[in-house]
Formats: C-alpha cells, sequence, structure tokens
C-alpha cells in the first residue's frame, strides 16, 4: 500500500525562505537548502519550492537554489512559481527538479499542461490550484471557485471542473489550496479535496490550513487526500516530521518509515 | 569507469548527482565504446516503452546493451524504464524490448474489486525482499522506496524476483539475473534506502 506523503512547502522569494499567512505579511524565515536538507533529514516524503521573487532576476536565483538542493537531497521536489513556458519548465527539471508545478499560467494558457506532459511526461506536471468557497451560482455548480495571482484574481471558473480538465489534459497530479484555509491552523478544506480526490485517477495533495497531526489525519481520511502540504506547523518547530508521522501511524494512516542508513557523503 | 547510459531520456542527472554524493565517478554517455569499457553501466530514466526503445535504437545501443553488457557479464542496473526495457516487451506502445529476461510489461488494472485505482502510482511503497540478495545488503525487509510507474514486469522465470510491493495487485519490484539487476522503485529519490542501493551496486563483487 502507499503512503500517505507529508510535503513541507518552502516559499522562496530573492533566494530565502518566507512564509506568510494569506499571501500577505512574509518574513524570513531560513535557508532554502538547508531547512530542505533539516526536512529530507528528519524523513520528509517529498518537498515543493515555490519561488514568490517579483524581480525579472527571478530565474536565475531559484535557478541556482534547485541546483543546489539537487545535490543534497535525494527525494522527490518540485518547484513552481511563474512558470509559463516549455522552456521555463525545462530550465527547472533540467536544474534537479522532480516536477513542476503550474498554477496561474495553467488557467490563462491550459494547452502549457498537455505541452509540459507530452516534453515530459505527466508524473513531471503538478497541476496547483488556489480555491475560494464562494458560493453555488451559475457556471460554479461546487461553490469553489479558482483564483489566480496569489489569490487576487477570481477566475469565476468551478475549481472541480478545472480539476477534471487539468488531469485531462495531462496533468500527474493536483495540489488544491484552499485560500481559506491557508496560514490560518484552522485545517485542510476536507470537502473540497474530497470531492476532488473522488472523482479523479491522479493522485491529489491537500493544502492550506494545517496546524495539528489530527488536520493531516483529516485530510488523509475524511478528505481522501494521498499526499498533504504542511508549512507553519513544521517551520516554526511545533511538530517535527518525525513526530506528525507518528501520530498519523497511530491513528491507522499508512505512512514511510524514514529509515537512517550508513551512507555517507564522500 | 561507471557509465550511465544517455538515451535522451529524462533525470539522468539526477542519477549522476547521486553516484557523486556517494563518492562515486561516473559519465552520462552515448558513446558504444565507453559503455563497453565501462565497469559498470546504469539504465535509469524516466518515460514510455517505444520512445526509450526507439532512442536506445537510433543510437545504436540497444544491441551494445544486449551483446556488450548483458551478454558480456558486465554489471548492469536498470532502474524504472530501465527494468521494462530488460524484458521481451511491453504492453506500453507495444514495445519490442530488449529480450535481456524472458517476460513483459503490463499496466495496472484501472480498478481493483471496483474501485478506482489511481495510475500512474506515485509515492512511497514498502518494498519486500523476496529472496536475498545483495543489492540489499544493509537495508531491512519492508522499507519504503519511491515509485512513479504505471506498468509492472512480469518476469516468465519466478526465479529472478527478488522483492515484490503491493498497488493494488502484488507486483515485481525488482529483478536479477546474474550481473543484470534492476529495480521498478527510483533509487536516485528513495532517499538514504536508495541511496544505499545504488552504493551496493557500485561495489558488487561478482
Amino acid at each position: 500500500m502507499l503512503a500517505k506523503r507529508i510535503i513541507p512547502c518552502l516559499d522562496v522569494r530573492n533566494g530565502q525562505v518566507t512564509k506568510g499567512v494569506k499571501f500577505a505579511g512574509n518574513a524570513d524565515i531560513g535557508d532554502p537548502v538547508a531547512m530542505a536538507r533539516h526536512y529530507y533529514e528528519q524523513g520528509a516524503d517529498e518537498l515543493v519550492f515555490y519561488d514568490i521573487t517579483a524581480s525579472n532576476e527571478r530565474r536565475g536565483i531559484m535557478l541556482e537554489v534547485v541546483s543546489r538542493v539537487a545535490r543534497e537531497i535525494f527525494i522527490p521536489f518540485s518547484v513552481g512559481g511563474g512558470l509559463r513556458t516549455l522552456e521555463d519548465m525545462r530550465a527547472v527539471l533540467l536544474a534537479g527538479a522532480e516536477k513542476v508545478s503550474i498554477d496561474s499560467g495553467a488557467v490563462r494558457d491550459p494547452k502549457i499542461i498537455s505541452e509540459g506532459a507530452r516534453a515530459f511526461g505527466s508524473q513531471c506536471i503538478v497541476l496547483s490550484m488556489q480555491v475560494q468557497k464562494t458560493g453555488v451560482r451559475p457556471g460554479l455548480e461546487s461553490g469553489y471557485e479558482v483564483v489566480i495571482d496569489g489569490g487576487r484574481v477570481f477566475t469565476g471558473r468551478d475549481a472541480i471542473a478545472w480539476a477534471h480538465e487539468g488531469a485531462r489534459l495531462g496533468a500527474g497530479e493536483l495540489v488544491i489550496n484552499s485560500i481559506d484555509r491557508d496560514g490560518t491552523k484552522a485545517g485542510y478544506d476536507l470537502e473540497v479535496t474530497r470531492r476532488i480526490s473522488e472523482s479523479v485517477s491522479i493522485p491529489v495533495v491537500a493544502s492550506g490550513g494545517a496546524g495539528a497531526p489530527e488536520h493531516l489525519r483529516d485530510a488523509f481520511m475524511a478528505g481522501a487526500a494521498d499526499a498533504a502540504i504542511v508549512a507553519s506547523i513544521v517551520h516554526f518547530g511545533e511538530y517535527p516530521i518525525p513526530e506528525l508521522k507518528r501520530y498519523l501511524k497511530a491513528a491507522g494512516v499508512e505512512v514511510r518509515d524514514a529509515i537512517q542508513l550508513e551512507v555517507e557523503a564522500r | 569507469m561507471i557509465v550511465i547510459v544517455d538515451y535522451r531520456a529524462g533525470n539522468l542527472t539526477s542519477v549522476k548527482r547521486a553516484l557523486e554524493f556517494l563518492g562515486h565517478q561516473c559519465e552520462i554517455t552515448d558513446d558504444a565504446d565507453k559503455i563497453r569499457a565501462a565497469e559498470r553501466v546504469i539504465l535509469p530514466g524516466v518515460g514510455a516503452a517505444g520512445a526509450t526503445m526507439e532512442n536506445l535504437r537510433a543510437l545504436g545501443l540497444a544491441e551494445v546493451l544486449r551483446r556488450d553488457v548483458a551478454a558480456a557479464r558486465k554489471p548492469f542496473l536498470g532502474v524504472c524504464i530501465g527494468i521494462q526495457v530488460l524484458f521481451d516487451r511491453s504492453e506500453e506502445d507495444s514495445a519490442d524490448c530488449l529480450g535481456v529476461i524472458p517476460g513483459h510489461v503490463t499496466r495496472y488494472p484501472a480498478s481493483i474489486d471496483g474501485r478506482a485505482l489511481k495510475v500512474p502510482q506515485i509515492g512511497w511503497n514498502r518494498v519486500r525482499q523476496t529472496r536475498a540478495h545483495p543489492i540489499f545488503s544493509g537495508v531491512p525487509d519492508n522499507t519504503h522506496f519511491y515509485f512513479v510507474n504505471s506498468y509492472y514486469p512480469l518476469p516468465a522465470d519466478p526465479e529472478v524476483v527478488i522483492a515484490e510491493s503491493d498497488y493494488g495487485v502484488q507486483f515485481v519490484a525488482a529483478v536479477a539475473s546474474g550481473r543484470v539487476i534492476a529495480t521498478q522503485f527510483h533509487l536516485e529519490k528513495s532517499g538514504a534506502a536508495g541511496l544505499k542501493l545504488l552504493d551496493n551496486f557500485c561495489r558488487l563483487t561478482f
């Protein structure tokens, strides 16, 4: 049986990890390579880096971070933030990322999903979607709306319909990030996560709102998620990953036991 | 020298980085002479069986792997698509493969007992070591490894199976036949356990 994955998320701005609440008020909290190594050693199952740098020099800075991370950690990691073209994706994959995460760019230009899947394989293409509960209305049957550009622009697009469209176009995985829950520590949005996970044939990753170990349990059980993204809950040392895994294991969730072996860099 | 076979697939460099982290010299190459001269050969990668075989043939490397590596008893490690192309054929793209190990490669079922199975399998799964093999030296039984696959091998001879796992169905996760060893899981992305297997391969004496 496949283990449920815990995925620490590192928002990187100008080469430094930051953590914000509802996309505002970011504070630098650390060096991405050191943090990646820390989570790797703690038994994180995967990592995700979002580049939130606003400047034009962003690409170079982030690629340097990616290639340094890739030399030190040997678990999958994905990179997102501002990827719009096949060339953007190729650069990140060549620098050592296992997957690319596309978001607003895919909403504006959905064929980037199918082109990316064709060029690099579906397993490389993660469609990340920011969703907000804005209420059921015509054309928004689920009541969940896709939001882009860091939560600023409402698209009028139904989140569940977009998830299906993304899967059909060739995304290998979906990240469902709840804007309502992001940074709140109030728990994941289980309803939208479950509704999407149970209706697509690709893995679904819950994101936004983790504040306690039971929130992860709920994402995996009630939310039917295959993986869960964590940020504040691990960044500030409240719940180290081994403690989260012990809790989940006791709650009957299949998790990966991180093992220590005598393998040293020489 | 350890060579990583370059057949224009993704993630060749991640295997190189893992080997370098472990302190093993290696080179990514499509040069048949370098592959013939190598001490050990690794065929990693992600991709589809059809495209992989097309590229190996176009580069003249299919025959090199068959004759100068497998038949010449050179230590060989296949990873992910590198295990699948060792068999006679794959259901993926109806590809004729290398035929180094008898058998074929099949796809996971779309559903098990009426419940949909998510394909590809993406994530960490437990690997049961069904037969003692030095490639697993120092790695506990039932350790998790990282998989990304829609297809898995069905060897004709059960004796080649050294590890299994479960994803809806019980499936073959690793095989060994003489000096040919191959895993369905990604050694370069499986944390310390994956690094240990890579290190074991680089040090194996036959």
